[in-house]
């Protein structure tokens, strides 16, 4: 199964909505239209050509310049059968994080979705338990956004001189 | 030629109480009685986490033996312990946990920080990391360093037999023991 070959039978199936397709670091990637991951994802499941059936990992990314696709939704499946990893990118606007959750076709995605949560207040619409995973659930923030600071706000015995901050 | 093996010099005589003593008896305090005994047969409970934690397992080991001091036995139930050990990174969602462990200990019982982490947080100033365990329980003996030696953690072991052997039968009815209770929200 080729790079190529992919993007071809996506670019089919799914015209403008699938662009940037790239290999990047080993693995190839592509961005999606956040409403449609579903389709996609599933596609890539039963296409028998393709078939991408295991979900390795969903995180995020958050960008803070890009105007309304601040947070992007990243996907690793990987078809077992030719060894083949692919790497999905959709990106949904920090002011209304949705996206459609992966459950329906893959349960390993519940914890995955509930962490990017945790971290990043992706709201993955459908989730059976869209609930903070790792983090203390008296958290208000989502600490892994750029705007929040990465050090604990209740410290006070640092102070600049010794500390840098 | 000097031997190969060294030995210790400088041996720690047994502190005897003060008191009144003389021919085949001795007069001391209640107190000081229970504290030297006390100081002497601690039962630690580690609460190990991190790298610390591997630290206080040389400390446990035969090279360091903390069991020359009294302190032989670890117990694994906080019900049991006198000396609640922590060795290691908490972060906030163990915070809860531990503090339940120090509720379990029975009075009279002693904390050791031991570590950067247990005692500041340490290298991980984060939002998921407690800033040092004093916030959630009171803490007797910090230890520094990242990680303290195995000298060290038994340096602080020392303090704490210090600590019991000071201390009165009656320092948990104190006001000031209370009011520190209290500030934490215990009992
Ligand atoms: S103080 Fe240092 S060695 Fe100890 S737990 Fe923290 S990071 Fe690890």
């Amino acid at each position: 199964m080729t790079n190529e070959y992919i993007q071809q039978v996506l670019s089919d199936q799914f015209g403008a909505s699938v662009w940037g397709f790239e290999e990047s670091f080993g693995i190839f990637s592509f961005n999606m239209k956040p409403e449609i991951n579903m389709q996609v994802l599933q596609f890539l499941y039963e296409d028998a050509g393709l078939a991408f059936q295991f979900l390795t990992d969903i995180t995020a990314v958050h960008y803070p310049d890009r105007k309304d696709e601040e947070l992007c939704v990243v996907y690793h499946i990987h078809n077992l059968v030719a060894n083949k990893r692919i790497r999905i990118r959709a990106s949904v606007p920090l002011a209304q994080p949705d996206i459609a959750t992966a459950t329906t076709l893959f349960s390993s995605a519940n914890w995955m979705e509930r962490e990017t949560f945790d971290f990043f207040g992706v709201n993955f619409i459908g989730h059976p338990n869209l609930v903070r995973i790792l983090n203390v659930d008296e958290m208000n923030y989502f600490p892994m956004r750029k705007e929040f600071p990465m050090e604990d706000p209740t410290r006070t015995d640092k102070d600049d001189e010794m500390f840098g901050r | 030629m000097g031997r190969p093996v060294q030995y210790n010099t400088n041996e720690r005589q047994l502190t005897i109480p003060e008191g009144y003593s003389g021919e085949g008896f001795m007069a001391t305090k209640m107190d000081q009685l229970v504290g030297l005994g006390r100081s002497h047969s601690l039962w630690p409970l580690p609460f190990a986490t991190s790298c610390c934690g591997i630290e206080f397992m040389g400390t446990m080991g035969s090279n360091y033996d903390l069991g020359r001091f009294g302190a032989e036995r670890m117990g694994f139930t906080p019900r049991q312990c006198d000396v609640l050990l922590v060795a290691g990174t908490i972060s906030k969602k163990l915070a809860p946990v531990l503090r339940q462990v120090y509720l379990q200990m029975a009075e009279p019982r002693w904390v050791v920080a031991i570590g950067a982490c247990a005692s500041s947080g340490g290298i991980f100033d984060s939002y998921s990391v407690l800033q040092g365990i004093d916030q959630v329980i009171p803490v007797d003996v910090y230890v520094p360093g990242c990680p303290p030696r195995p000298e060290g953690i038994i340096e602080g072991i020392l303090r704490v037999q210090d600590l019991v052997r000071a201390e009165s039968t009656r320092r948990r009815n104190h006001p000031r023991y209370k009011e520190l209770m209290e500030s934490y929200g215990i009992e």
